[in-house]
């Protein structure tokens, strides 16, 4: 009964949030000044080529149909909604034409989901490793140093920390590649080997910011649980240490941590925009980049309403079944 | 007992350094260093330009000094305006109760969840280059006041059952009153260490932005200066220090102000437990 209360409650929320965020982007380009009909036309015109009025007047036309700006705002509305709500037709891309919206999307969405999964998995491995060394030696001199050092990288913003990457590994000591080109046939050896050497730096810089995280938690959870009184209790029993730190402590204390993992999967999508930019990652991030700079409206409608409700779909996802992997959560 | 930890002390020196090269040396630049071909391009560092000039004529110390005074103005304003809505909405909700609670806090609610970065991309794209830092500002106050708002509200649930409030209350203060000289107090301290977090937000989200070449593109901001930078090819052209600068002047930034609310909260714990 509980649950059932709370699951009504929180898909409210959700069909709230989307609806609302919908709206939002709905009605932002309509109040800022300029119509991205004549901005496209001043594009192609000044570029140039002198166009016979009737077919400006006739390509005008076209565009506000493409750009589902036609009828009243009402229906303009119910429309918008419907396309991304039930069909996700956005169109066709304008700088790609006529390849449909959702196509170069779902090209895209694989690549940024590999990305951002890898790192995760990496960083959560590694920073959970490093913290339970670190906690459970937590008087040597290494674990201080290791804590500090993820102090210090926690707080930079991920974007800056991938700059700093491109700067030192693309340019000042060249061993990396600043432009992202894959080559080879996709699937074969020679694509998935020029893969991983383009991607190595944005993976880089995303699990670096993300390891300071799981190893300062993975540290104090290890520290508290090392002072339980059945690790003492097997430490008097006379059980080997490598294996109390394995067998008892780390058990126990990678319980939150998956939950945290489990839980940081819904923030993959939004968490990689920028240092997609950066290195020109063929995924989501890029995609609305090159639609901002191409002014290619549909496309930039498409991938925005994709990642709110993305993240909107993924956090209710996780809200319903977070309860169920961490016992010690009831819903109230 | 150790009362106040290294952590913030060293927190508060980078911050305070921060505010100094923000806030005070800029009324010693001797030209406006944003305007082009002030000085002869590409000087190395020497003691009149103590960090050279890049290729566009600019004294790049100054430069730095007027896009950390901008990025800590973004900070600081989106950080005042978010916390005081948030902790004024968050406070009324638990005060007030009832139906005005469950409306303030599902409204919170919706706005977390509403994913900030797309918008603030879709409105700068959509004004092309023609966003003010006031805009972005303003957008980043909309979604950041309700994470000091939810706290605030748990804070005030918790606190309108003491004693205190209770005498307040018995003695005919109105529910204004006692919201602003009983419980203000309480949740000022907390509020501290979310406002600096904010503050961290707020030039982060402004940077993000500006990097990408979607903020105010006419203003010097530590985010545009790196744009400019790379739209001018200091990359190629190697002129590390006017790319380099505005980029460890974010990673030092943000440690300090780090450690200072890390640090804080701890203090503020320890100080509280002592009471």
């Amino acid at each position: 009964m509980q649950f059932a209360k709370f699951l009504l409650f929180r898909l409210l929320t959700y069909v709230l949030v989307v609806w609302i965020s919908i709206t939002i982007i709905f009605f932002v380009p309509r109040f800022v000044p300029g119509s991205p009909v004549e901005a496209v036309l001043g594009r192609l015109m000044s570029q140039g080529t002198t166009m016979d009025p009737k077919l400006v007047q006739s390509m005008r036309e076209t565009l506000t149909q493409l750009f589902g700006l036609e009828g009243t705002l009402w229906e303009q509305y119910s429309s918008f909604l419907t396309r991304v709500l039930l069909t996700w037709d956005f169109g066709p891309s304008l700088a790609n034409y006529p390849t449909p919206v959702s196509v170069l999307i779902a090209r895209a969405l694989p690549w940024s989901l590999g990305l951002m999964l890898t790192a995760l998995l990496i960083s959560w491995t590694l920073g959970n490793f490093i913290g339970l060394l670190a906690g459970y030696h937590n008087k040597s001199t290494t674990s201080k140093a290791i804590e500090t050092a993820a102090m210090i990288v926690y707080p930079i913003p991920y974007y800056i920390l991938a700059l700093l990457l491109v700067i030192l590994f693309a340019y000042i000591w060249p061993i990396f590649p600043f432009v992202f080109q894959v080559s080879g046939e996709p699937g074969s050896w020679q694509w998935m080997k020029s893969v991983a050497y383009n991607s190595f730096l944005p993976l880089m810089s995303i699990v670096m910011v993300s390891l300071g995280w799981w190893i300062i938690s993975m540290k104090a959870m290890a520290i508290d649980t090392k002072e339980e009184d059945f690790v003492q209790y097997a430490r008097y029993r006379g059980v080997e240490d490598n294996k109390v730190m394995v067998g008892y402590v780390a058990r126990t204390a990678i319980l939150p941590q998956i939950t945290v993992l489990a839980l940081s999967i819904g923030g993959v999508f939004g968490g990689s925009l920028i240092t997609e930019i950066l290195f020109g990652y063929p995924g989501v991030g890029t995609l609305i980049y090159r639609a901002i700079l191409g002014s290619d409206y549909n496309l930039i409608l498409g991938t925005v309403s994709l990642s709110i409700v993305a993240v909107a779909t993924a956090t209710l996802i996780l809200d319903i079944v977070y309860p169920f992997i961490d016992p010690r959560i009831r819903y109230k | 007992m150790q009362l106040v930890k290294p952590r913030l002390v060293v927190g508060l020196i980078i911050v305070t350094i921060f505010f100094l090269l923000g806030f005070v040396a800029p009324f010693f630049a001797p030209e406006d260093p944003t305007a082009w071909n002030t000085y002869f391009r590409n000087l190395p560092p020497s003691a009149e330009h103590i960090m050279g000039t890049n290729n566009l004529g600019q004294d790049i110390f100054w430069l730095l000094t007027w896009s950390i005074r901008n990025s800590l103005w973004i900070g600081l304003s989106v950080a005042t305006f978010a916390t005081v809505i948030g902790v004024l909405v968050g406070l009324s909700a638990g005060f007030l109760g009832g139906v005005s609670d469950r409306f303030l806090t599902l409204a919170m609610d919706i706005v977390i969840a509403v994913p900030s970065l797309p918008v603030l991309i879709l409105i700068s794209a959509l004004l092309g280059g023609k966003t003010s830092l006031l805009i972005i500002a303003g957008v980043l106050v909309l979604f950041n006041w309700p994470w000091p708002g939810r706290q605030a509200r748990a804070m005030s649930l918790s606190l309108r059952e003491r004693e205190f409030i209770h005498v307040a209350q018995a003695s005919g203060e109105n529910a204004g009153k006692i919201v602003v000289l009983e419980i203000m107090p309480f949740v000022l301290g907390w509020a501290l260490a979310n406002f600096i977090n904010t503050i961290l937000v707020a030039i982060s989200a402004e940077s993000g932005l500006a990097i990408i070449g979607l903020s105010s593109l006419k203003e010097a901001t530590l985010g545009t200066m790196i744009y400019w930078a790379m739209q001018h090819q200091a990359l190629l052209l190697e002129k590390w220090l006017w790319i380099l600068s505005p980029i460890f002047a974010i990673m030092l930034l943000f440690i300090g102000l780090f450690l200072v609310s890390t640090g804080w909260s701890d203090y503020f714990a320890t100080r509280r437990g002592r009471q």
